[in-house]
């Protein structure tokens, strides 16, 4: 490996590490947290009609939705997390200063991030098929809008931390815009069960696509076309990444 | 393409302003490969500002930089892989131990396992090696300095700059840094210091630069700098209760307690037989009498007092 790429891998690493010293604190705990929704949704709900989504049982629907949002949450609080612990304690001098690019940055961070949504995911995913069958339609589909996903929301929370300059910042982005859109997204319901200019306003939210998309992934079809879900999430990818990656490239609030 | 640079360090007319404040005022000089060299200056001089330019912790307003004759901006991999820096604040990451630490911040800078050795040799002279796997968040203040020396320098930089490394220190890891510092040297390291204890500069440094408010005061080797202000130090304790004469009382520096009274003498106006002969001519009696040549410290007052 050149030295270059020792940096990159280094780094990447050290932000894996960073969240694998309080796993139960980072993966166990979220995980517990949405077999609870489960539990209370399925058992609130059952035997409940999904329109659109024929001999699929309300429990089986609701499955992928708090995957997906599991995934959104946590690929989110990794980036946002790890960058705001290091402003407030000092530390992010030792990264700012060592031959990394913004682009190394940039890249190790997210990739740290899909690490732990992927640990979640694939946590939640195996205690809830212990109860819980679970067709996989397109398996394509649910790696594509996994890392979509995943990698606009590690980017969203790069942006958050990087702007953020105490804790209390990176708790108004998560209780104002992360947990907000991430419920209003169809987690618990199917959008055409909504009234008109709710079913509209989802159609705005890019989480909605990613619930969606992913649902697509366990049940060959969704609400809207796997087609447009990809779009949007493209598109939030590249925005999202885009303002990350020119933060890091300016130093914005970080080299001062 | 970079050519070999003779200096470890140039700094070319570099400012930065902070809104209406102008924390370096076009801050111009070199270091040499191999120097010792200290840069001093009062709180708010402008000292880590510069430190963190050269670091890239900050973005110098106008101005450019070159570590070994790379740019700090243009060709900032090459130049930071050559700089090894030792923050003023205790910093650490309290989510590792001292060796992971060591490890990983010698992997950002490109190094793997062939440099583990080194890092073993470093907690064996900085006295860390009953501390290597225990968590940075355990460590005292004094342990969390010695890690952050040992970090700055992992990748063995040649270059090193040291901001403050031993405010608030205890004598033990004084006396083990500057004799880690004094071998890294010896075998070719350009060490840079910032401090506010003077006898250390003073003692440690071959050439030494004097910033205050933004400009530099003062860049001369230190025997010159002694040397640039002429000055002797008299002691005196005056017997009988005397009063000093009053040709003498300008050159009053301060009044010690016990009533001694130290004056301040330019050697080519004021021979101390002068003076002697006006206490004698006065009828006063002289209990006690001490000399000293000005230190680093009467330099460094005199250079940045407010004008």
């Amino acid at each position: 490996m050149s030295p270059d790429q020792i940096g990159f891998v280094t780094l990447l690493k050290k932000e894996v590490m960073r969240f694998w010293a309080v796993l139960g604190q980072t993966v166990s705990a979220p995980v517990i947290t949405a077999l609870l929704y489960l539990l209370v949704f399925a058992q609130a709900l059952q035997g409940r009609l999904v329109p659109g989504y024929d001999g699929i049982t309300y429990t089986q629907f609701l499955v992928p939705g708090l995957v997906m949002m599991t995934v959104i949450q946590n690929a989110f609080a990794n980036t946002s997390s790890s960058l705001i612990q290091s402003k407030v304690m000092g530390n992010i001098v030792f990264t700012l200063m060592a031959p990394l690019s913004p682009l190394e940055w940039f890249g190790a961070y997210i990739l740290a991030a899909l690490v732990r949504a992927l640990l979640v995911a694939v946590a939640m995913l195996g205690t809830a098929l212990v109860f819980v069958p679970l067709p996989v339609a397109e398996p394509l589909a649910l790696v594509g809008v996994f890392l979509l996903a995943g990698g606009s929301l590690a980017a969203l929370g790069l942006i958050a931390g990087i702007w953020a300059q105490k804790f209390d910042h990176i708790a108004a982005f998560t209780n104002f815009l992360i947990t907000p859109l991430s419920f209003l997204s169809g987690v618990f319901y199917s959008v055409h069960s909504l009234p008109k200019f709710w079913f509209t306003a989802s159609h705005l939210n890019p989480f909605f696509y990613m619930i969606d998309g992913f649902r697509y992934g366990f049940f060959g079809h969704a609400d809207v076309p796997i087609l447009q879900s990809l779009l949007w999430m493209s598109g939030f990818f590249i925005v999202c990444s885009g303002v990350a990656l020119w933060m890091l490239m300016t130093g914005y609030r970080m080299r001062k | 393409m970079n050519t070999p640079s003779p200096d470890a360090l140039v700094i070319d007319q570099v400012r930065k302003s902070y809104g209406s404040l102008q924390a370096l005022k076009g801050v111009s000089f070199s270091i040499r490969r191999g120097e010792f060299f200290g840069l001093l200056g009062p709180n708010g001089a402008g000292k880590s500002t510069l430190i963190s330019i050269i670091a890239g912790l900050s973005r110098a307003s106008s101005g450019r930089i070159a570590v070994l004759g790379h740019d700090t901006v243009s060709d900032f991999r090459q130049a930071r892989r050559r700089l090894g820096v030792v923050p003023q604040e205790l910093v650490f990451d309290p989510f590792f131990n001292v060796v992971d630490m060591l490890r990983i911040q010698a992997g950002y800078y490109g190094c793997g396992e062939e440099v583990w050795p080194w890092i073993d040799e470093m907690l064996e002279r900085l006295d860390l090696k009953a501390k290597r796997d225990v968590s940075m968040r355990a460590l005292s203040g004094g342990m969390k300095r010695r890690v952050l020396i040992a970090q700055a320098l992992v990748h063995k930089p040649p270059v090193v700059i040291l901001d403050e490394p031993t405010a608030g220190v205890d004598v033990e890891l004084r006396r083990t840094l500057w004799t880690f510092m004094r071998d890294l040297h010896s075998k070719g390291t350009t060490v840079v210091l910032t401090t506010h204890y003077l006898e250390e500069a003073q003692e440690m440094c071959s050439r030494i630069a004097i910033l205050d408010k933004g400009e530099i005061k003062a860049l001369e080797t230190t025997p010159q700098l002694l040397a640039r202000h002429p000055f002797r130090f008299l002691r005196l304790k005056l017997g009988n209760g005397g009063a000093l004469p009053e040709a003498l009382r300008p050159l009053v520096a301060s009044e010690l307690p016990g009533g001694t009274l130290e004056l301040k003498l330019e050697t080519s106006k004021h021979p101390i037989g002068s003076v002697f002969a006006a206490l004698r001519a006065a009828g006063l009696d002289i209990e006690d009498v001490h000399t000293r040549d000005p230190d680093l410290e009467d330099i460094f007052l005199e250079l940045t007092k407010a004008c």
